[in-house]
């Protein structure tokens, strides 16, 4: 594309890294603020804050397309139809007791997951299992076996499209359900 | 809404930017990041918005459950069609190039319809799921 105004396409690295650890912070606040309010809709939109932060963040780990999904569906699809589930409910969170066993087992799996973080593969790192796999012959090869610019829609579309196929059958199989369950009701009334 | 003039001007005046963008998204997603899912995401949005800023019923005369229910089916079955058409030339299943004399055309071909049926069933979902709890706050 044409960059006709000369800005800069890449930012500098260390401007980088700065944005990307302030929108971390910013996304570990608002998941703390989400976990401690008491209003179940300021939690709603502070959802639906954290889905449009983790778009930005995809964004600099340049992934567009999950990025733009992220948006549309996490930050404004998602946020209304709670905030319609709300209109069902009470507007504030049930507080249950402190409960020691329910205590131990959460507090021993975050320390697995915490002890497990130290076998992800560093990020970035060129030798990592999904850079070596299958990766190198869809970034060299797509081109000519497919012949469009976006990797991302070769992969999805052609070489995997099997998979998209069971998705999209999952994705009209929600709607079967949600059909099924809320206007089975209604013509009962009638 | 309570007859606030301000959003109904702008909802009227945004809406066919989103829907302008949600086709872009659908279309170019060959080359440019998009595709199927998320352009029926955005499409989707600028029905909700039509629809929380007015009323269900203006929106229920355009697109109606029936509709949607069958555009949702389509969507799949546009999906496994053009899967099968290349079994009948002698490929596999879901193998585009068998599509056209010209494998790659075949293969752009194949992404863009599989893409535009992933994008119709994406959108009939989203707003069949939308309409289902709304209409059961209405009427009940």
């Amino acid at each position: 594309m044409n960059n006709f105004l000369n800005w800069p396409t890449i930012l500098p690295e260390y401007l980088n890294s700065i944005l990307q650890n302030s929108l971390l912070v910013l996304v570990l606040i608002c998941v703390a603020a989400i976990i401690f309010s008491k209003d179940l809709l300021i939690s709603t939109i502070l959802l639906s804050v954290f889905s449009l932060l983790m778009a930005l963040i995809y964004l600099m780990l340049d992934a567009p397309d999950v990025a733009i999904t992220e948006a549309a569906v996490g930050a404004c699809i998602s946020t209304i139809i709670l905030l319609i589930a709300l209109t069902y409910t009470k507007k504030t969170e049930y507080y249950a007791k402190f409960s020691l066993k329910g205590f131990i087992v959460v507090f021993s799996i975050g320390i697995a997951l915490i002890y497990a973080l130290y076998d992800i593969p560093e990020y970035g790192n060129i030798n990592n299992p999904i850079h070596t796999h299958v990766t190198p012959h869809y970034i060299q090869k797509s081109g000519h076996e497919i012949g469009i610019n976006a990797i991302a829609a070769s992969i999805l579309a052609s070489y995997r499209g099997y998979d998209t196929l069971g998705e999209t059958s999952v994705i009209l199989t929600a709607a079967l359900a949600v059909i099924i369950m809320l206007t089975n009701n209604k013509e009962k009334k009638k | 809404m309570n007859n606030d003039i301000v959003l109904k001007v702008t909802a009227k005046i945004i809406t066919p930017f989103i829907i302008i963008y949600a086709f872009y998204i659908q279309f170019h997603g060959e080359s440019s990041p998009g595709g199927g899912f998320q352009a029926g995401a955005i499409l989707a949005s600028a029905f909700i918005l039509h629809t929380i800023i007015f009323n269900i019923n203006y929106t229920l005369k355009v697109l109606s459950m029936r509709f949607l229910k069958i555009t949702a089916s389509i969507g799949v079955l546009t999906y496994v069609f053009v899967g099968i058409i290349p079994v009948l030339y002698g490929g596999n299943f879901l193998d585009y190039s068998y599509l056209n004399s010209n494998k790659l055309l075949g293969q752009k071909i194949g992404i863009m319809v599989i893409e535009l049926g992933v994008g119709i069933t994406v959108f009939s979902v989203i707003m069949i799921i939308f309409f289902s709890f709304i209409m059961r706050k209405t009427n009940v």
